[in-house]
């Protein structure tokens, strides 16, 4: 009833190639701004930002560069985590070394180291493909874990490699409490989306979808092959680096090598899985399902503890919560293999019909 | 020189315990598609029932043959809830729902025996062996010998099982063309469900040997990530590889471990098996003795 585009007639190409191009759309998505940009600080308190926003915003952005290149580039990775370590410990070592840097150019800094590291690691992807492919990304993860571990410059010679993020300022205007912290991740990472949706529906995006689809039958018809899978790893790599140092700056804080670990690379790819491979905003809900469900599964079980009276220990809850999450994926991998994109997408051409589908 | 022969000798039965670990990614990837990430939770599950049941004072052979059962009901029990419902799926989601599996495997085999670390004893001690030392001051673990033997026993027994049995022949149809295969008449579903009955057992040799080297413990799950690098070298589709693959990854490591490694800082295990692994496949992008990729528009 209410969301339909009848009546909405494009008269310039400018608005018929406009992002969304439903007004339903737009205003939806100019509320969840304004609530994200305007209630939510106003209404949260440190908890909802610190432990679930934050990390949520971050993650996304995470997914998203993981997304650019897995979903619409072909290119199956497993070294999120290595890239995002890149981006963390550079934007670390930008703000140390250069006085007066700006922390939004150690950011961009940290991406750029990323999408360097990133350009290193995708050589073998002009070689190998699929399964080999993530296999040999796997070098990245050791490697770069291995070089931070070992390098002193990179934790500038603290005795366990653990790095403390400085104080960040913009504008002379101190960023310290995580109200404010959420607000610059979230800035950050609605501009990134936006850049990241118009990539995709530009020569380079389309170059990309045309080597995912087919990279023989690409090279064909006049694609670079060379340059465009080196151009994904690339963004893909400063996105997830931006990711890595928001991680660092803004949700822990105080970082070591290990939050890296393989295990984060896993739950990125996770969240692009379960939110819908070469979607952006499947990598927006994929991040939001699996940085959410753990605390979810955390609170029912400590309200069923307390709901029946029995104490349970903590390796039994947290076993039990690994085979819910495992099961769970399995579930939806099951039900809906394109993702949680795909059942929004549905949803909407049922609610464009909706009440009378015939 | 004697040095330089134990480190390879001591590397290339390194490699033979990485082998053990990708003989059973090989097996389910060459009959049905599916890159198995949670092999190296299926080591770590059966090496944890097994040495479980036999610290609850179940004899040897009573243990391993409940195990043995224990890992085929498993093997079945993924194929059936797990794999059959998504046939046909891009190999990344199969990749990714291995991945929930692993969460499941370890979370169930903690769940039932406890995270507490156990030593395993098979009763061949984990000592260099004595006239090798005593002659050519050769330092070679008695045991590393015994799981090579093992993996010899192990594939002499796979490759008995596909070149000769009926049950084989059809492993090997179904591996080459599943529709054929149906063509045919041959049942996929039980075979797919024999694959992972038999990934099951290898798994249970695989988690043994590991267990008694590095104990029973949660880090045996990482044994996978060991055998990655075997694999690609290798290729996924071929035994033959996985044995080589390992031998040159064991070797290799070691090598490089002991003469390249104090001039980096050490520790250039964790990441030197895929540097091997990547060079190789420059040359070739299928592995060792992987099919030959042929494109095509």
């Amino acid at each position: 009833m209410l969301y339909r585009e009848a009546g909405q007639f494009k008269s310039t190409y400018a608005a018929d190639q406009q992002i969304f191009p439903i007004l339903q759309d737009r205003i939806a998505i100019g509320a969840l701004l304004v609530v994200a940009l305007v209630v939510v600080p106003l209404i949260g308190n440190q908890y909802w930002f610190s432990a679930i926003l934050t990390p949520f915003l971050v993650l996304s952005l995470a997914a998203l560069g993981l997304n650019i290149l897995t979903g619409y580039a072909g290119q199956l990775s497993l070294g999120t985590a290595a890239f995002m370590a890149v981006g963390a410990f550079m934007a670390y070592n930008a703000v140390l070394r250069i006085p007066h840097l700006p922390i939004l150019g150690a950011f961009i800094i940290g991406g750029l180291c990323a999408a360097a590291v990133g350009i290193v690691f995708g050589l073998p992807s002009l070689r190998i493909k699929g399964l080999y492919l993530a296999v040999a990304t796997l070098a990245a993860q050791f490697f770069v874990l291995w070089a931070i571990n070992r390098i002193g410059w990179f934790s500038n010679y603290s005795s366990s490699g653990v790095i403390t993020a400085q104080r960040m300022a913009i504008l002379g205007y101190p960023i310290e409490h995580s109200r404010e912290k959420y607000l610059l991740t979230l800035v950050i990472v609605a501009l990134m989306a936006l850049a990241a949706k118009n990539l995709m529906r530009s020569e380079t995006g389309r170059a990309f979808m045309a080597v995912r689809d087919m990279d023989v039958a690409a090279s064909v018809i006049g694609i670079p092959m060379m340059k465009t899978k080196l151009l994904a790893f690339a963004i893909s790599s400063f996105y997830c680096g931006v990711a890595g140092a928001l991680y660092a700056y803004c949700y822990l804080g105080t970082v070591e090598p290990e939050a890296f670990t393989l295990d984060l690379s896993f739950r990125v790819l996770f969240m692009i899985i379960i939110g819908g491979v070469g979607s952006i905003l499947g990598s927006f809900l994929g991040a939001a399902f699996i940085t959410l469900f753990p605390i979810f599964l955390n609170v029912l079980s400590r309200s069923i503890e307390s709901g029946l009276g029995i104490e349970m220990s903590h390796a039994v809850v947290s076993n039990a919560e690994a085979i819910i999450f495992g099961g769970l994926i399995i579930f939806f991998l099951i039900v809906e293999p394109n993702g949680l994109a795909r059942l929004w997408q549905i949803a909407k051409e049922k609610l464009r019909l909706w009440p009378f589908p015939h | 020189m004697s040095f330089f022969i134990e480190v390879l000798a001591g590397g290339l039965l390194a490699g033979v315990m990485y082998s053990l670990v990708a003989l059973g990614f090989v097996l389910i990837y060459k009959a049905s598609g599916v890159f198995n990430f949670a092999q190296g939770s299926l080591v770590f599950f059966a090496a944890l029932t097994f040495v479980s049941l036999t610290e609850r004072g179940w004899n040897f052979w009573l243990a391993l043959l409940a195990t043995l059962i224990a890992m085929i009901l498993v093997g079945m029990a993924i194929e059936r809830t797990v794999l059959r419902p998504l046939v046909n799926q891009p190999p990344i989601t199969l990749l990714m729902a291995t991945i929930g599996l692993t969460f499941v495997l370890e979370g169930a085999s903690q769940l039932m025996w406890g995270s507490q670390p156990h030593g395993l004893e098979l009763g061949i001690p984990d000592v260099p062996i004595e006239w090798l030392s005593q002659k050519w001051n050769i330092n070679i673990s008695q045991f590393d010998v015994f799981a090579a033997f093992v993996a010899g026993v192990l594939v002499a027994v796979l490759a008995l099982f596909f070149q000769k049995t009926r049950i084989g022949r059809a492993l090997r149809a179904v591996a080459d063309d599943h529709q054929a295969a149906l063509a045919v008449g041959i049942p996929l579903q039980h075979i797919w469900a024999i694959v992972w009955a038999v990934a099951g057992f290898v798994a249970l040799v695989a988690g043994m040997m590991w267990g008694v080297r590095n104990g029973v413990q949660y880090a045996l799950t990482f044994t996978a990530l060991k055998a990655l690098p075997v694999l690609i070298l290798g290729g996924f589709e071929s035994i033959a590889g996985a044995i080589v693959g390992g031998l040159i990854i064991g070797a290799g490591e070691k090598l490089a471990e002991v003469y390249l490694g104090p001039y980096v800082g050490g520790g250039i295990e964790s990441w030197f098996a895929y540097v091997i692994a990547l060079l190789f496949l420059l040359v070739r992008p299928e592995g060792l003795f992987g099919e030959k990729i042929i494109d095509r528009v």
